[in-house]
């Protein structure tokens, strides 16, 4: 145990949890979902520990390994997080405020056919239409 | 209303899980998004919605509308409320 370098072996974990906390937790919340400071927050308490870690490590292959390991988790998710979030193809051409929308049935949780207008009819002022990615 | 292509039986499942109200409709074959112009093709691996909001009167014209650029920063429900607000007393 005396040989042990928690601090390499304790930062490659906390790079795990940072990476995996973000999906898992705190895109829960909009607080730490929107701009992920927290898990940022623990990628550099990792990457604090893997230098230190390195730094005092007599295996330096196998410490660089492994600090390299924890770094390469960190750039992953900011790619993931900066790029993949905001991948979306155009809304040019949906409708604009003052344009008519289509109107459509579908079906809603009971199976039942539910048309816009139907919905628009019934209600005194008018709906919030929300358009989401599914499969929650 | 809320609109995706999960099937009436996953929305079903959401809703009784996060206890919604409001109506969820199932566009798994994608007609309205495709008719919206909002498709994300393989979005998830599969054809899917972006995220889009609208807030349309009893004449099906949009009186405010909400396109995120990134799918993580969504409008807030006070946001919208405040929105469907002005609609109730223009």
């Amino acid at each position: 145990m005396k040989n042990l370098n928690w601090r390499l072996w304790v930062g490659l974990l906390l790079s795990v949890v940072a990476f995996i906390s973000y999906f898992n937790f705190f895109a829960r919340f909009p607080v730490t979902r929107d701009i992920p400071w927290l898990n940022v927050l623990l990628f550099f308490a990792a990457m604090v520990l893997l230098i230190q870690g390195f730094r005092s490590a007599r295996r330096r292959v196998m410490a660089g390994i492994v600090g390299a390991i924890g770094a390469g988790i960190f750039v992953f998710f900011i790619a993931v997080i900066i790029l993949g979030a905001t991948v979306l193809p155009s809304a040019a051409s949906a409708p604009r405020v003052g344009q008519r929308v289509p109107d459509f049935t579908l079906l809603d949780t009971h199976r039942n056919p539910t048309s816009l207008q139907q919905i628009l009819s019934s209600t005194p002022h008018g709906a919030l239409l929300i358009f989401y990615r599914g499969y929650w | 209303m809320a609109i995706s292509v999960d099937t009436p039986e996953e929305s079903r499942d959401l809703s009784a899980k996060a206890g919604y109200t409001f109506t969820i409709l199932s566009d798994s074959d994608t007609t309205t998004i495709r008719a919206y112009r909002l498709l994300h093709k393989g979005g998830a691996g599969h054809d899917i919605a972006r995220p889009a909001e609208f807030l349309v009167d009893r004449n099906g014209i949009v009186r405010w509308e909400n396109f995120t650029e990134d799918i993580r920063v969504r409008p807030r429900p006070e946001q919208m409320l405040k929105e469907a607000r002005k609609l109730q007393n223009p």
